[in-house]
Parts: C-alpha cells; structure tokens; sequence
C-alpha cells in the first residue's frame, strides 16, 4: 500500500522475504519524505510511524 | 485536519498489550479503527466519556484494543446495546462498530429503528461485502454474481444499500466512503461525531481474506484500486443524472446532512412537560 501510495515514492519493496512470508516495504529514499503522513493512513496495520527529527 | 503521527495514536488510544490485532494482514479493518481514532483526536473527544460498542464479527473486534470503556456484545445487538447506554447515561459519546451482517442481517431491525427514534448514536459500519470472521457466506449486502463460500456459483440475492436504507427511514447524516479514501472518511467521522442524532458512516473495506481471495479480486492493493474505479462521488452521480446518463458504478460521498431533534431532547422536553 505505501509503495503505490506514497506521493514522492520514498519506499520499495524489498528483496528479502520476512518471517511471515511476505516482502515488507524498506525505506530506500528517506530524504524525498514530505511528512504527509499518508502512508500512515492507507497502512491497514498500524506499522508505519513517520517522524520528524526537528519536534524532538 | 491535522496529520498526527501514528505513534501518538497507538500511545494514546490503544491497548497495547493486545496488539498485533487479530485481523488479516491487509484487512481494511485497522484503518477504519486508525480513521475512528483520528477523528476523536482531532474533536479533542474525552476518551474517558466514549464508549464504543460492537456485535460479533471481525469489525466488531475493534472496541477490545481501543484503551476506554467498551462492550463487546452479542451477534447483531450492538445498536440495541448502545440505545440502553445512551439512555441510562446521556452525557456519553457513545460509537458503534458494526459489519454488515451484524448491522443489515442479523440486527436490521435494530438498525431501522434507532433511526426512527432517532437516538444519539455515532454508528460506523464497516462494510466488507461477506461474512468475515465465520469464513465468508453470503452477507445481505454481497453484490450480485459475488462468490461466497455458500454461492459457489455466484449470488442471486439482491443486496441492499445500508446507506440508502438510513436515508431513506431518515438519519439526520449519512456517509459512505471507502477505505482508500481516508481523508474524507475522517472527515465524515468528525461531521457523524458532532451531530445531535443517529449519525451513520459506512465504510466499504476490503477482506482480502474471504472476499477478496473467492472472487479473485488479488490483494489489499488491488481491492482499493478497485473502489477506487468502481465507486462514483454523489455529486458526479448527480451531474450525470441531470444529463440522463446512469451507471451501475456504487455511489459515495454525503447523503444527508440536516438537523433533526434526538431522542434525548424530546425525552427530557416531554418529561419537563409533564411536571
Ligand atoms: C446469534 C448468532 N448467530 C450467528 C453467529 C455466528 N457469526 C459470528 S460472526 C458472524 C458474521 C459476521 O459478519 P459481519 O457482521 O459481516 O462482520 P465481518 O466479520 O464481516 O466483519 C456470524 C454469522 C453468532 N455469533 N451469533
Ligand atoms: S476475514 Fe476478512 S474481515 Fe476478517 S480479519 Fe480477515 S480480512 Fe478482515
């Protein structure tokens, strides 16, 4: 969901299969994140937390 | 609308003890429950003052990691429940989490007349087309030719529109979206919040693990670009009327909008009346 999603295509699919079977999505481009939060909401399952290094 | 991070979220609103949730990796579930809590966020609702209520089913799952008073009722009763604690105790926000089996088979008749009794209720409706947790029959609402695992060769049933439904019996707001458009449906959660009266948001949500898998429809991804091409804005829909065009496209956006006097109020006037 967040790979299609993400307006500035911060993340990819990754290579590895994790432990359930399935290929999670890896942060490749971190420095393209806009902090839109929008991946936050179209992610069913709670995984994805965007921060801001600047609030702390 | 203010964009939270999901970690203020799950430290302030959920159990944390009983995550991971139950719920299939992919189902549309959690980011309804994820739209629910940021919608309270953004009305500053006093979670201590919530109660959310729910029937039986995977949707119905959601008011065990919400961290507030809840109650996890029996299999179509969640409106019936919620009636008696918005009466017993009417300075609650009382949410009700319900499927479409709970709310349109089993507790359809509770459905119909909360509504024309017009209780305080914010009731959300979490619309997977099929019967989830008990391993996909067919639900009241599974669209026509749909496989279920008790229409193997597609249903012949007509399937009814909750929606319409509410609008019609006369809910002072009404609101379909679908999970893969969450900003207007935090914004209909947020307007179904504020209103005085029975308030009903349904959300069409992808079940990759019934639905999505017997109809072949592919994955969480697929079955949201799905919506998305199936589904058509009211005021479109409206457009297209007036130039006398029809499409079998699923019509969202805002129903109902109007104010209307609940429960509560007209109790509280007749009882002062009556001294
Ligand atoms: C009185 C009663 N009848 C039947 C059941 C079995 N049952 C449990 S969940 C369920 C279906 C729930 O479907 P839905 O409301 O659409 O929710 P979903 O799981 O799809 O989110 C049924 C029939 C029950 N628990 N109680
Ligand atoms: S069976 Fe369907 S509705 Fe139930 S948790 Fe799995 S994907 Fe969600």
């Amino acid at each position: 969901m967040c790979v299609e999603y993400c307006p500035k295509k911060v993340y990819v699919k990754s290579e590895k299969l994790s432990k359930k079977g399935v290929f999670p999505p890896e942060v490749k481009f971190p420095e393209n994140c806009i902090k839109c939060h929008l991946c936050e909401l179209m992610c069913p399952d709670f995984a994805i937390i965007v921060e801001d290094k600047n609030d702390k | 609308m203010s964009f939270i991070s999901n970690s203020l979220i799950i430290e302030k609103y959920l159990r944390k003890d009983m995550l991971p949730t139950i719920f299939c990796t992919g189902c549309g579930i959690g980011s309804v429950m994820n739209f629910t809590l940021r919608a309270i966020h953004d009305l500053n609702i006093d979670i201590n003052k919530t109660v959310f209520v729910s029937g039986i089913g995977c949707s119905s799952r959601i008011p065990g990691y919400i961290y507030s008073d809840g109650l996890h009722s029996l299999h179509g009763r969640a409106i019936a429940y919620a009636t008696g604690v918005k009466l017993a105790n009417p300075e609650l926000k009382v949410v009700v989490f319900t499927g479409d089996g709970d709310c349109g088979a089993i507790g359809g008749n509770h459905f119909l007349h909360a509504i024309r009794r017009n209780i305080d209720l914010t009731v959300i409706s979490i619309n997977n087309f099929i019967y989830g947790m008990t391993g996909g029959q067919v639900a009241p609402t599974t669209p026509l030719k749909s496989k279920t695992t008790t229409t193997p060769y597609g249903n012949i049933e007509y399937p009814i529109d909750l929606s319409m439904m509410a609008k019609v019996i006369g809910a002072p707001y009404v609101a379909r979206w679908t999970t893969a458009h969450p900003i207007q449906c935090i914004s209909s959660i947020k307007k179904a919040l504020q209103k005085k009266g029975f308030s009903f948001v349904e959300i069409l949500s992808p079940c990759p693990t019934s639905y999505g898998r017997l109809n072949k429809m592919g994955t969480t991804l697929d079955m949201t670009k799905h919506f998305k091409e199936s589904t058509i804005n009211i005021k479109l829909y409206e457009k297209m009327l007036a130039e006398g065009k029809t499409t079998d496209k699923m019509v969202i956006g805002e129903f109902v909008d109007i104010e209307k006097e609940d429960f509560n109020t007209k109790y509280k006037k007749f009882y002062s009346d009556l001294k």
